[in-house]
């Protein structure tokens, strides 16, 4: 095992990075961020460094700082795709205005276009921006468990094909065995759902579903939480028993310290950066001994959030992963096809084989 | 002085959920494995096609209350499939069929100006307005629509999605890194109130390369066809007989004027499925092959039962038709699917199958085979690249979206021999000549706005 006993790696891709005058840095390519070449080379970077996954920010509404617009991030995921190969690919989506039969079969497809790479993020909505783009509902109404029911739904639609059910009979004429087909007749507080999807069950089976703290604890693969502090861990994992726990951290990497911290200031005179997670400024040498130490505390892993692009994926890809590598404690190939297989995750069975 | 020679516009439609797919052939590959898709793409690119074509469906077919399961069953998400063959292919346009009744302006809107970036141009839109309650089922908002409100719902859903394109213009996008200018003013900002959406905000996506995708409409009504001369840049269609496409383009090329409207500026491509041999008595051969391929004794029934309204499961698909009449009344034996409405009387029309299936001899299967969808056209290169020039040249199309029935390589020989003797005639293009799919089409890129 090449992995050794180290922390997992996940970044998070936004924009130009996640300070809001990240584009205005030297070599920040802020109109770029509209065109494929753009996230194509962010990606194959941090494939170069066989980090786990990325995951690309989205909302539906215009952001008010930074990059001012946003491609759809199913799309550019899928676009990187079939010219990457081993790193993970984690769209984020927005559930409370949208169809959780179009995203389940995004994201299956998603999941075919890269051979087993596909993931997705599933966020809430919390502007009322978003609600008046689609006017569909009102802003401040309950949507709690709605993200719960939709994810629920998507892992329903995901399995409601099994995995043998095209069997191409030419006795009897039949392309599927619909007996390998199921409704999934969800029925919740928001919707209902009949299935099955037109999608058949994609390579992993049930692609990794991840989100923030707070969303659907208790439905996803993967967690994002926030600690400020490394006391603060224990009881953060402790409450998503079992399921993989990534602390997001805002990075500034540099070859001193003292670098990253001017740098901070300099952009920090720009705009101002606001923050729920912890702001990191340092080397990479640096950050790897901190990343080590909540890991031991019971992180599974981390996203790294870079403030500056490329500067900051550059320097995990190039700095913090040679620097954990040194400490045998990362990968130095993919040695997993799949998203699944790279966090240690089973081809999950399906609910429906009796 | 003889007429200029127009010029032929090809997509290639990739394989779709109905009996014209040939799943059994030996040659049949994946329906859902990108690499098919990939195969497709890159095929229909070295022939120079002005694009690939994806149909939709968004819930599966049921007869007889059970999934339909003699067809090709299974497809993937539109656009995400698009957004990855435009990773594997350079200039061949991108066509997604999405339906106007179950998503909202906003998000088609983000999502194709979305494609059209990633794919610097090549994204087109095949509306289509399905408003059934049998597909609602799968989405929050159900069966909620009238099917005479659909084309107003569609309409509307348009010009929504139109005013979403147009609030940025080309160069709104400054990113000033010595000014902290990212903005000119605040550009993407929309309001929009009527019976179907009440909606404002900021459109989150920069103008994109075609200013708006290329649309496509594919629908047969008076109401399509008054949909597509009013918006559509192209209209996806189904003919019959060279008369038949003659009679279609006459009549929508007709109802440009009274939108002030160009000929040029609606462009009708029919859907088309071939046969090809070394000799045309080879591709009849083959033809025949094909056909009794695509309708098994299985399918005869199911289609026969389409038409009956009835199940008729009991019934020897080689042996002659029922002695009863079709059930009156509306048609319930098959769900989800668009061709059980061409039956407008169903009498009348079993009373012409009964009359050749007597008249011939026919059985059951013989006789569906004779009267469902046999291929467009069937001959030697020669002759197909002949018919298919003729039937431009008269006016009967203006191109065609080729639906070949073998998945994935089943365009390989058309692209291989009849796509050089098009090339040859002068009727095709031998290369492409612009980078965006209206380049491909002959179509003006929107102006931004002032
Ligand atoms: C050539 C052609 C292709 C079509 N393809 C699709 C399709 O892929 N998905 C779909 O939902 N409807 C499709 N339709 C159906 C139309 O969008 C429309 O719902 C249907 O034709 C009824 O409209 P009409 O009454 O105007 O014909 C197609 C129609 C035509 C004529």
């Amino acid at each position: 095992m090449t992995r050794g006993t180290g922390p997992r790696l996940a970044v998070a891709l936004d924009g130009a990075g996640w300070h809001p005058a990240a584009w205005r840095s030297e070599d920040a390519r802020p109109t770029e961020v509209f065109k494929a070449g753009y996230w194509l080379d962010l990606v194959r970077e941090a494939e170069a460094g066989t980090l786990d996954f990325v995951t690309f920010r989205d909302s539906l509404a215009l952001p008010s700082d930074g990059v001012r617009g946003r491609l759809d991030a199913v799309l550019t995921a899928a676009r990187v795709a079939p010219l990457t190969s081993g790193i993970g690919l984690v769209p984020e989506i927005v559930a409370t205005h949208t169809e959780p039969f179009h995203l389940s079969k995004a994201i299956a497809t998603l999941d075919y276009v890269s051979t087993g790479r596909g993931g997705v993020q599933v966020s809430v909505s919390s502007s009322p921006e978003e609600y008046r783009n689609f006017g569909r509902r009102e802003f401040g109404e309950d949507i709690s468990g709605e993200a719960a029911d939709y994810i629920e739904v998507l892992r329903r639609l995901w399995d409601s094909w099994e995995d043998d059910a095209e069997i191409r009979d030419v006795a009897t004429g039949r392309f599927i065995d619909r007996e390998k087909l199921h409704y999934i007749d969800f029925e919740g507080r928001f919707f209902k759902v009949r299935g099955p999807s037109i999608t058949p069950r994609p390579p992993q089976g049930q692609p990794l579903v991840t989100a923030s703290s707070g969303v659907a604890d208790s439905s996803v693969d993967v967690v994002y939480v926030t600690p400020q502090s490394r006391e603060e861990i224990g009881a953060l994992v402790e409450a998503q028993h079992g399921r993989q726990v990534f602390a997001d951290l805002v990075v500034f990497l540099d070859e001193t310290s003292q670098a990253a911290a001017d740098r901070r200031a300099r952009l920090d005179s720009l705009a101002l950066l606001e923050s729920d997670a912890l702001v990191f400024t340092g080397t990479p040498a640096e950050l790897a001994e901190l990343l080590l130490a909540w890991h031991v505390a019971g992180l599974d892993g981390f996203r790294l959030r870079p403030a500056a692009l490329p500067h900051d994926l550059t320097a995990i890809t190039r700095g913090l992963v040679p620097e954990l590598r040194s400490r045998g404690a990362f990968r130095k190939s993919y040695e997993a096809p799949t998203l699944r297989g790279l966090l240690g995750l089973d081809r999950p069975a399906n609910r429906y084989v009796a | 002085m003889t007429k200029q020679q127009k010029q032929i516009h090809l997509a290639a439609h990739f394989p779709g959920v109905n009996n014209t797919t040939v799943w059994s052939d030996p040659e049949a590959g994946s329906h859902i494995e990108f690499s098919s898709f990939v195969k497709l793409a890159q095929t229909a690119e070295r022939a120079k096609f002005d694009f690939f074509f994806l149909a939709e469906g968004l819930r599966l077919r049921e007869q007889g209350g059970l999934i339909y399961d003699l067809d090709v069953v299974g497809r993937p998400d539109t656009f995400t499939v698009l957004a990855a063959l435009a990773a594997v292919t350079s200039r061949l346009g991108l066509a997604g069929t999405i339906n106007s009744t179950f998503n909202e302006p906003f998000e088609v809107a983000r999502q194709f100006a979305s494609l059209d970036h990633l794919s610097e141009g090549r994204a087109a839109w095949n509306v289509v307005t399905s408003w059934d309650a049998f597909t609602g089922e799968n989405f929050r908002r159900g069966g909620f629509l009238p099917q005479d409100q659909r084309y107003s719902r569609a309409e509307t859903f348009m010009r929504t999605a139109w005013e979403l394109f147009d609030s940025w213009r080309a160069d709104d996008l400054v990113a000033d890194k010595a000014t902290g200018q990212f903005l000119r003013g605040e550009p993407g900002r929309f309001e929009h109130h009527d019976e179907h959406f009440d909606i404002a905000g900021q459109f989150p996506v920069p103008r994109s390369p075609q200013g708006r995708p290329v649309i496509i409409q594919a629908g047969d009504s008076e109401e399509g066809r008054e949909f597509a001369a009013a918006t559509a840049d192209a209209i996806f269609t189904r003919h019959g007989t060279l008369e038949a496409g003659q009679a279609f383009y006459s009549d929508v090329k007709g109802r440009l004027a009274k939108y002030g409207r160009e000929h040029s500026q609606l462009i009708v491509l029919p859907a088309a499925t071939f046969v090809l041999g070394d000799t045309d008595a080879e591709a009849h051969e083959r033809a025949d092959v094909v056909r009794r391929q695509q309708v098994s004794g299985q399918t005869a029934i199911k289609f026969l039962e389409q038409l009956w309204n009835a199940d008729l499961s009991g019934f020897d698909p080689d042996g002659p038709l029922p002695a009863f009449d079709p059930v009156a009344g509306e048609n319930t034996i098959a769900k989800g699917r668009a061709s059980v409405r061409m039956y407008r009387d169903p009498l009348a029309t079993a009373r012409q199958w009964r009359e050749l299936a007597e008249a011939k001899n026919l059985s059951i299967r013989e006789l569906i085979i004779e009267v469902t969808g046999r291929q467009n056209f069937i001959g030697s290169p020669a002759t197909v690249a002949g018919q298919i020039n003729d039937f431009v040249q008269a006016d009967a199309s203006d191109g065609f979206i080729l639906v070949p029935h073998v998945t994935p390589g089943g365009l390989d020989e058309f692209a291989d021999k009849v796509v050089p003797l098009l090339q040859e005639r002068g009727v095709f293009r031998t290369d492409y000549t612009g980078p965006t799919l209206r380049d491909h089409l002959g179509l003006t890129t929107p102006a931004s706005p002032a």
